[in-house]
C-alpha cells in the first residue's frame, strides 16, 4: 500500500501514537471467505457497504421512475402510463427514494461505516444486531419491489397512505399490504439500527474521546438515531392500526365505525416530520466533514453547531402537524410558529459552514463542490420553507408543484449533493483508492445544472395552480412549457449518474492508490488504513481535540480556543508534511 | 508514484509563498471599505425604489377575493424576506467560495470561535422569525375569519367530482370529473363554505382565490370568500384521491347578486345524486 502519510502506520511512539491493545485473533479475519463471507459477516464495514450499495441500487431504480414520469408530463395529455400506472410509479418513487434510499444510505451505510471508525471503536456495539439490521432492511426492500408483481399492482396511495384512501375499499388487492409489509421490516431495521448506533456512540469511544470531542459527523449520527427512536415506532405502530383496519374488521381510521380518518394524518406526521430530519441531519454531518477539510480549517463554531443540532431535533418532534394547515383541524400558530423556528437553528448551520470557509483555503475538489452544491440548493430550499410554514400562504401553495419543487430541492440538496459529496470523499478510505476529481468535476456540474433545470420551472407552475399528483394536466393553461424544462433537467440529471458508474467503472479497472489520509483530513478514521482492518486500528493518537488526525500530522496548527478569536495574527505556519 | 489523482494536490513544497495570488491586508482593508459603501447605499435607496413602484406579484395570484388579497401581501412579504436573507446568505457563500480558493500551502489561521458573531446570528434571525410570525397570525385571522352571510354553499367532494348544495333554494350542481361542475356565487358579498367529503380525502382549491382546503370526510371546514370581480376561476383537487384525481376538476363562476338571485331560484331539475354518480364513474370510466 502506498502512503501518503506514514508515521500513523508504523506506530512512531515519539510522536505519541498509541498501540490498541486487541486480542490477536481479531487481527486476522477467520472462517468463511467470498459470498459466504458477505453473508455471515457482522463486520459493520461489511454491513455499512452492503447497506449503501443496495440503497444506490434503489436510488437509480427510483430514478429511472423519476424519469418515467417526467416523460408523461412533458405533454398535457400523455398516455405513456395509465392513470394507475402513474400514481403506482410515484408512490414507489417516494417510496424508494425517503425510505429506502436516503435514510438507510446515511444511517445504515455511511453512519455503519464511518461512525465507529470516528469514535475509534473496533466495531458497532451490537454486530449481530447490525447484521439483522441489513437483512431485514434487504428483506423489506425486496417486498417493496415485489409489489409490481402482485395482482392489481403496487400501491398507489402516495408515500403518506393517507386514511381512508388506504383502507380495504379503497384500496384492495395485495400491493398496499406488500407495501404495509416492506415498511414494517424496513422500519425494524432502522429501530435496530438506531439502537445500535447510540449504544456505540455512548459506550464505544476510545480514551480520550469525550462528547465535544466527537466528530460533528458522529454528533448528527447520535441525534439522528434518537430521532429515529422517538419516529420509527410511530411509524410502525399506526402501519400494524392500518393493517387490522384493513384486515380485521377494526374501525381505527374509518368515519363508518366510529374512528377517525385525520388520526393517520397525525401518527404519519409524527413520524414523517422527524423523518424529514432523519434524512436531512447525517447528510449536514457529512458537509460539516468536508468543508473543514477542504478549507483547512476547524469546523467554526463547534459548539454552536451541535447545540443547533440538538435544538432541531427537539423542535422537529413539535412541527407536524405543518404538513396538516390545510385540514382546518390544527392550531396553526403553533405549529407555525415552531416551523419558523426551525429556520433558525438551520440559519446558524449556515454560518458555521460559512464561518468554515472563511479566510480558509479552499480547495474545490469533487467532494467539496458537492458541498457547494448543497449550500446552494439548501438555501433556496430552506427559504421557500420558511414561506411555506406560514398557513396563509401554505394554503395556496399545499399539495401544488410548489411543494414539490421545495421537498425535492431539501431533500435532493441533502441526500443527493451531500450524499454524493460523501461517497467522493470516503471512497478513498472504503476502497484504497481514488475516484477520477475530473468524472467527478463533470457529474458535479451536468447534476448542479440539471437540479436547477429540473426544480425552479416546478416553482413556477405550482404557483400557476399545478397541483401535484396528476397525470394529465389541462392544455390551455400555460403549464407545458414548464413541464418541458422540467423534464429536460430530468435528463440532464439522469446524464451525471451515469458518470458516477463511470467513474466507478474507471477506478475499479484502473486503480490509482491514495494512501491512508489523501485530503489531509482531521477525522480519526483518517489514521487508519484504506481500507481499514478488520477491526480498524492497530494505533491511536492521542485525542485531544475533534481533530485527532490533524493535530497528529500538524502539532503546530492547533484550533484557537474561545475567547482569543481577536488576537494578533500569528506567523503562518507552512507545512510540507 | 504520485498517489494524488489530478487537481487534488494537498501540499507541495514548492508553493510559493509570495505567488500572485497572495492577498494583501490592505487590498482586504479597501475591499471592506467599498462593501460597506455598496450596502449602506443600498439600505437607503431600496425602500425609496420599493415605495416608488408597485410590486411585482413574484409569481402568485393576486387574489380574486379580499382573503385571497390578504395572503397575496403576506406573500409578497415573505418573498422580499426570503430575496434579502436569502440573498445576503447567498453573497457569503459566494464570496467565501471566490475570495478563499486555495493559493498557498500555508495553513490558514485555525478561528474555531467568535462569541459576538455566534450571538449576532442566533439572535437576528430569532428577530426576522418573530416579525414574520407577527405578519403571519395577522393574515391568518383575516383568511380565516367565519362572520355569518346570507349565502351559503355546501359542497361535498366525492370520488371524483363535486356536488353543490344551496340550502336556502335546494339548488344542486353536481358533476363528475370531466364535466367540470360549476359553483355560481354573487360578487361583493361574503360567502359562506361548508366543505366536506363523502369518501376519501380531496382539496378544495381555486388558484385565482389563493386558497385551498381539504374536504374532509367524517367533519365539516367552513371558511368565507368574497370575490371581487365578475368572472369564472378554475378549481381542481389538489389532495390525491385515487384513480382519477387528475381530472377532478370544476369552476366558479362569480356574477352580479342580482344574477345569482336569479339562478338561485331557477330549479335544477333531475339531477343524480353522488351515489349514481360514483357508480357511473366506476362503471364507464370519467366523462365529460
Amino acid at each position: 500500500m502506498t502512503d501518503v502519510i506514514t508515521p500513523a502506520i508504523t506506530g512512531d511512539g515519539s510522536r505519541g501514537s498509541v498501540a490498541v491493545e486487541a486480542p490477536s485473533h481479531l487481527h486476522e479475519e477467520h472462517g468463511p471467505t467470498g459470498l459466504l463471507k458477505w453473508l455471515t459477516s457482522t463486520d459493520h464495514k461489511v454491513i455499512g457497504m452492503s447497506y449503501m450499495i443496495t440503497s444506490i441500487i434503489l436510488f437509480y431504480v427510483a430514478g429511472i421512475m423519476a424519469l418515467v414520469m417526467r416523460l408523461q408530463l412533458a405533454a398535457p395529455n400523455a398516455s405513456l402510463v395509465s392513470f394507475a400506472q402513474y400514481n403506482e410509479l410515484f408512490t414507489m418513487h417516494g417510496s424508494l427514494m425517503l425510505y429506502l434510499f436516503a435514510g438507510p444510505f446515511a444511517f445504515g451505510g455511511l453512519a455503519n461505516y464511518i461512525v465507529p471508525l470516528q469514535v475509534g471503536a473496533p466495531d458497532m456495539a451490537f454486530p449481530r444486531l447490525n447484521a439483522l439490521s441489513y437483512w431485514l432492511y434487504l428483506s423489506g426492500s425486496i417486498t417493496m419491489m415485489l409489489g409490481f408483481l402482485v395482482a392489481g399492482g403496487a400501491a398507489e396511495f402516495g408515500w403518506v397512505a393517507y386514511a381512508p384512501l388506504s383502507n380495504a375499499a379503497n384500496s384492495p388487492g395485495l400491493g398496499p399490504d406488500v407495501w404495509i409489509m416492506a415498511l414494517v421490516l424496513t422500519g425494524f431495521s432502522a429501530i435496530f439500527t438506531g439502537v445500535n448506533l447510540v449504544a456505540t456512540i455512548f459506550y464505544l469511544r476510545a480514551p480520550g474521546m469525550t462528547m465535544f470531542r466527537m466528530p460533528i459527523f458522529t454528533w448528527n449520527m447520535l441525534v439522528t438515531a434518537i430521532l429515529i427512536l422517538i419516529a420509527f415506532p410511530v411509524l410502525t405502530s399506526a402501519l400494524v392500526m392500518l393493517f387490522c383496519d384493513r384486515h380485521f374488521g377494526t374501525h381505527i381510521f374509518s368515519v363508518q365505525g366510529g374512528g377517525s380518518p385525520i388520526l393517520w394524518q397525525n401518527l404519519f406526521w409524527f413520524f414523517g416530520h422527524p423523518e424529514v430530519y432523519i434524512l436531512a441531519l447525517p447528510y449536514f454531518g457529512i458537509v460539516t466533514e468536508i468543508i473543514p477539510v477542504f478549507s483547512r480549517k476547524p469546523v467554526f463554531g463547534y459548539k454552536g453547531m451541535v447545540f443547533a443540532t440538538l435544538s432541531i431535533a427537539a423542535l422537529s418532534t413539535g412541527v407536524w402537524a405543518h404538513h396538516m394547515f390545510t385540514t382546518g383541524v390544527v392550531l396553526l400558530p403553533f405549529f407555525s410558529l415552531l416551523s419558523l423556528l426551525i429556520a433558525v437553528p438551520t440559519g446558524i448551520k449556515f454560518f458555521n459552514w460559512i464561518g468554515t470557509m472563511w479566510r480558509g483555503e479552499l480547495q474545490f475538489s469533487a467532494a467539496m463542490l458537492f458541498c457547494i452544491g448543497f449550500l446552494l440548493a439548501f438555501l433556496m430550499g430552506g427559504v421557500t420553507g420558511v414561506m411555506l410554514a406560514s398557513p396563509p400562504i401554505d394554503f395556496f401553495t399545499h399539495d401544488t408543484y410548489f411543494v414539490v419543487a421545495h421537498f425535492h430541492q431539501v431533500l435532493f440538496g441533502t441526500a443527493v449533493f451531500a450524499g454524493f459529496a460523501g461517497i467522493y470523499y470516503w471512497y478513498p478510505k472504503f476502497f484504497g483508492r481514488m475516484l477520477r476529481e475530473n468524472l467527478g468535476k463533470w457529474h458535479f456540474w451536468l447534476m448542479f445544472i440539471g437540479f436547477w433545470v429540473t426544480f425552479m420551472p416546478q416553482y413556477i407552475v405550482g404557483l400557476l395552480g399545478m397541483p401535484r399528483r396528476v397525470a394529465v394536466y389541462p392544455s390551455n393553461l400555460g403549464w407545458q412549457s414548464y413541464n418541458i424544462i422540467s423534464t429536460v433537467g430530468a435528463f440532464i440529471i439522469a446524464a451525471s449518474f451515469a458518470i458516477l458508474l463511470w467513474n466507478f467503472w474507471v477506478s475499479w479497472r484502473h486503480p490509482i492508490p491514495c494512501g491512508d489520509n489523501p485530503w489531509d483530513a482531521h477525522t480519526l478514521e483518517w489514521f487508519t488504513t484504506s481500507p481499514p482492518p478488520h477491526h480498524n486500528y492497530t494505533h491511536l493518537p492521542p485525542i485531544r481535540s475533534e481533530r485527532p488526525t490533524w493535530d497528529y500530522h500538524h502539532p503546530d496548527a492547533p484550533a484557537i480556543p474561545h475567547g482569543e478569536g481577536r488576537e494578533p495574527k500569528r506567523d503562518k505556519v507552512l507545512v510540507s508534511s | 508514484m504520485d498517489p494524488r489523482p489530478d487537481g487534488t494536490r494537498i501540499s507541495a513544497a514548492s508553493a510559493d509563498p509570495a505567488g500572485p495570488g497572495r492577498r494583501t491586508e490592505a487590498a482586504g482593508h479597501d475591499l471592506r471599505k467599498r462593501a460597506r459603501r455598496v450596502l449602506l447605499a443600498l439600505v437607503v435607496l431600496a425602500p425609496i425604489v420599493l415605495a416608488g413602484c408597485q410590486l411585482p406579484t413574484f409569481g402568485a395570484f393576486r387574489g380574486a377575493t379580499t382573503q385571497g388579497q390578504d395572503a397575496f401581501k403576506l406573500w409578497q412579504g415573505f418573498f422580499i424576506a426570503g430575496l434579502v436573507v436569502g440573498g445576503f446568505v447567498l453573497v457569503l457563500i459566494v464570496w467565501a467560495v471566490f475570495r478563499y480558493r486555495r493559493r498557498s500551502d500555508q495553513v490558514p489561521r485555525q478561528t474555531q470561535y467568535r462569541p459576538f458573531i455566534e450571538v449576532l446570528y442566533t439572535v437576528i434571525p430569532i428577530l426576522i422569525v418573530a416579525g414574520l410570525f407577527v405578519f403571519t397570525v395577522i393574515t391568518e385571522n383575516e383568511v380565516d375569519a367565519v362572520p355569518s352571510t346570507k349565502v351559503t354553499i355546501d359542497v361535498t367532494a366525492f370520488q371524483w367530482g363535486w356536488q353543490f348544495y344551496y340550502p336556502a333554494t335546494g339548488k344542486v350542481v353536481i358533476g363528475q370529473t370531466l364535466q367540470q361542475p360549476q359553483m355560481v356565487l354573487p360578487v361583493n358579498e361574503p360567502v359562506t363554505i361548508h366543505l366536506e367529503s363523502a369518501d376519501v380525502f380531496h382539496g378544495f382549491y381555486v388558484p385565482a382565490f389563493n386558497f385551498s382546503r381539504y374536504a374532509a370526510p367524517g367533519y365539516v371546514n367552513t371558511f368565507n370568500f368574497n370575490v371581487l370581480h365578475t368572472g369564472v376561476y378554475r378549481g381542481q383537487c389538489t389532495q390525491l384521491c385515487g384513480l382519477y384525481h387528475s381530472l377532478m376538476l370544476f369552476s366558479v363562476k362569480a356574477v352580479t347578486p342580482a344574477t345569482f338571485e336569479r339562478w338561485v331560484h331557477q330549479t335544477s331539475g333531475h339531477q343524480p345524486t353522488i351515489g349514481q354518480l360514483k357508480n357511473q364513474i366506476r362503471a364507464n370510466g370519467p366523462g365529460a
